[in-house]
């Protein structure tokens, strides 16, 4: 054996070790195999995430009797499993659907996780679920909002957030309400990135928008990783819709505005669903040209003192940042599926599933704007809702519904034009 | 009118998309090495903007000049420092360094710059021109007109001066460069840093109006690839016409057909090109 070869048998010898090295796998522990994109285009929504997921199971593991009535935050650990305390093993799809595959079903064979969480795009949820319904551990879809990733007759999948429906169904409430104010809202445009999730609320707006007789003047998919959207642009600009709905990721977001602006186009009122339009970086890059854009959240930091406001200021000391919807959102999925693990009081699977389908968490015992977590016999929570903001100044405000909002509703908004 | 405003947006964005890819066809012609990091080098000359703008508060001539100078040099470090040696190991070794190279600069960019999307804060570049109805966004308009007027410098560097020659000579043949006193790595060293200066000043010019996060240069360096392709592997010329042709086949195909299809159309073309003239636009047979 020449030197160089033999160096090589030992390199692939330390690293044969390192791969099957047994998982070690600490007493008391529930183990959360995470998936997100931790880098790639959805990086900071991915890396939010997980700052959110941290700080939720910070509570769960340690006594924080100060967040009222959070569950599990007054107790250490998991009380109906001795105190047990919960392990999160976070892995990086980078966005990619195939991957999040592989890696789900890396975190069930080699980390034995004991229930998964995720992925952030609809595309990789859709994925990475399937695995977990082969393997029969639960799931539990974070915040992804695409139709499809329930409802396909799997017995293990379970999530925390409004759907695309529901956001559909709210934004025709809202416009209703805009119309019994004398607002003109006669056809809208709906701009959505062309993967799982821009076209699955897209869809949903589209079909819901037929039934409440507003015309859909045009529909424009992209891919989210354009770098140039001025035709867009000048099409919108062409057709003239009395508000533009965008379901876009984050620099697609940024772009759209940045060219709008270049273009000299600004619509009566843009809607962005979420995504993009909530993402860290959208704000510092556009507010002085995107006044008064809209955005959907289900959200709020609330008063000073509030269960809310404390948890963004744990939040806030880890990342310095607020907490925003996206990131809040599966916080919210994290603190359901941690109270399921306690009351199923062992790791057992089917125990766990049982303990999900149990799920019945009231409106105090969120931190989200929802009626409730409660799931129907597809895993979806028939509970969750969602509020309006609009953008105004360096953030964003509460602004529909009424009985909720904190500022009032501009409309026109302003864009760039102070 | 619209149609106007349609080709005038593709052309601006085809001058970058040249002024990008000519430095990859640059490190071509002198050294038949394909640079899989050139679009890490675009990305880089973002940050090296932002930088500027941010911590000096310099204006767009500072920037570009600044992310030229940063980039130049770290052409130059790096051909000293990796490519020399690589040079003269087998061809796969040559592909695979430029390619680490580039996951190495991405994610040393993760982990200083963070995963989040960042933009330019607003800088003198802004407005928009109104010529006749069409309109002109200053910060692509300026970079556009930079992107040409750079691409043209660099060919003429190449083809009227006596560095270009030397360059050209240690391109032709090594061995016979040195006889007449040219130092090769000395030469070679010049094109990495101008190659990768001008990879560099593009992205400086793309920073003002594109928002962009370090993996950034995966897009970039797919678009540089293509350009470099049509218009023949090694022509400076070449990268800029196949770069406008691009940028408008992209505009006029998203306006008349829809975004998602532009790809589709910029990409069918150019196998139909490559299949009837393999060696691209202007490179040599």
């Amino acid at each position: 054996m020449t030197k160089s070869s033999a160096m090589m048998a030992a390199a692939l010898a330390a690293a044969a070790a390192l791969i099957s090295a047994p998982p070690v796998q600490a007493a008391g522990t529930v183990k959360i195999g995470i998936l997100w994109p931790l880098t790639g285009n959805a990086a900071a929504a991915g890396q939010a995430s997980k700052a959110a997921a941290e700080v939720a199971a910070e509570t769960v593991n340690n006594k924080h009797p100060e967040l009222g009535d959070l569950p599990l935050a007054a107790t250490e650990g998991l009380p109906n499993q001795g105190g047990a305390k919960l392990e999160l093993t976070f892995v990086d799809h980078q966005g990619n659907p195939s991957l999040a595959q592989q890696l789900a079903t890396r975190l069930i064979t080699q980390d034995a996780v004991h229930v998964l969480m995720g992925a952030y795009q609809s595309s990789c949820s859709f994925t990475a679920t399937a695995v977990a319904e082969r393997y029969g551990i639960p799931f539990m879809v974070g915040e992804s909002a695409a139709l499809n990733i329930t409802g396909r007759g799997f017995k293990w999948v379970f999530r925390g957030t409004p759907i695309a429906s529901d956001y559909a169904a709210t934004y025709m409430r809202f416009f209703e309400d805009m119309k019994k104010q004398g607002k003109k809202i006669a056809s809208i445009a709906v701009v959505n990135e062309n993967t799982d999730y821009g076209t699955s609320v897209a869809d949903s707006i589209e079909a819901a928008a037929k039934k409440n007789n507003i015309a859909v003047a045009i529909r424009i998919p992209y891919s989210a990783s354009s770098t140039d959207v001025s035709a867009q642009v000048l099409q919108l600009k062409e057709k003239q819709p009395d508000v533009v709905i965008f379901i876009s990721y984050t620099s697609d977001s940024i772009l759209y505005m940045k060219t709008m602006k270049n273009l000299d186009y600004l619509p009566p009122m843009v809607i962005g669903d979420d995504t993009g339009f909530s993402d860290p970086s959208f704000i510092p890059a556009v507010a002085d040209i995107a006044q008064g854009a809209m955005n959907r959240s289900a959200w709020d930091i609330g008063k000073p003192g509030s269960t809310t406001s404390k948890i963004n200021e744990m939040y806030k000391a880890k990342t310095g940042r607020d907490l925003d919807d996206t990131s809040a959102r599966n916080m919210q999925s994290f603190f359901a599926l941690a109270d399921a693990l306690n009351r199923a009081g062992s790791t057992e699977p089917e125990k766990i599933r049982d303990a999900l389908t149990k799920t019945d968490l009231k409106p105090e015992q969120l931190m989200m704007g929802y009626d409730g977590v409660k799931f129907d016999e597809t895993g979806q929570n028939i509970l969750a809702s969602t509020y309006l903001i609009q953008l105004k100044d360096k953030a964003y405000q509460l602004v529909w519904p009424d009985k909720a909002a904190a500022a009032k509703l501009d409309w026109p908004m302003k864009g760039w034009k102070q | 009118m619209l149609l106007a405003q349609v080709i005038v947006g593709g052309l601006l964005l085809g001058a970058i998309y040249a002024l990008f890819s000519s430095g990859l066809t640059l490190i071509w012609g002198m050294m038949n090495f394909i640079n899989f990091a050139h679009g890490e080098f675009v990305m880089l000359g973002m940050y090296v903007a932002l930088l500027v703008v941010v911590w000096l508060g310099g204006g767009p001539a500072a920037f570009g000049f600044a992310a030229a100078f940063a980039l130049f040099v770290l052409g130059v470090v790096v051909y000293l420092s990796l490519i020399r040696h690589v040079m003269r190991g087998p061809m796969l070794a040559q592909i695979l360094s430029t390619f680490g190279l580039a996951l190495l600069l991405r994610y040393t960019a993760f982990w200083i710059f963070s995963a989040n999307f960042v933009s330019l804060p607003q800088v003198s570049l802004s407005g928009t021109l109104n010529v006749a109805g069409i309109l002109m966004p200053v910060p692509q308009l300026v970079a556009g007109v930079a992107a040409i007027a750079l691409t043209f410098a660099l060919h003429l560097l190449l083809t009227r001066t006596t560095v270009g020659s030397q360059l050209l000579a240690v391109a032709e043949d090594r061995n016979a460069a040195m006889l007449m006193g040219i130092r090769p790595d000395r030469m070679q060293a010049l094109a990495w840093g101008l190659a990768a200066g001008s990879a560099g000043i593009a992205g400086a010019l793309m920073a003002v109006s594109y928002p962009w996060s370090p993996s950034v240069g995966e897009t970039f360096g797919l678009t540089a690839f293509v350009v470099v392709t049509l218009g023949g592997f090694g022509s400076v010329p070449g990268a800029m016409y196949a770069g406008l042709i691009i940028g408008l086949i992209q505009a006029l195909s998203a306006y008349w057909f829809g975004p998602i299809y532009k790809d589709i159309v910029v990409y069918a073309l150019f196998v139909a090109l490559l299949w009837l003239r393999p060696q691209g636009l202007m490179g040599k047979a």
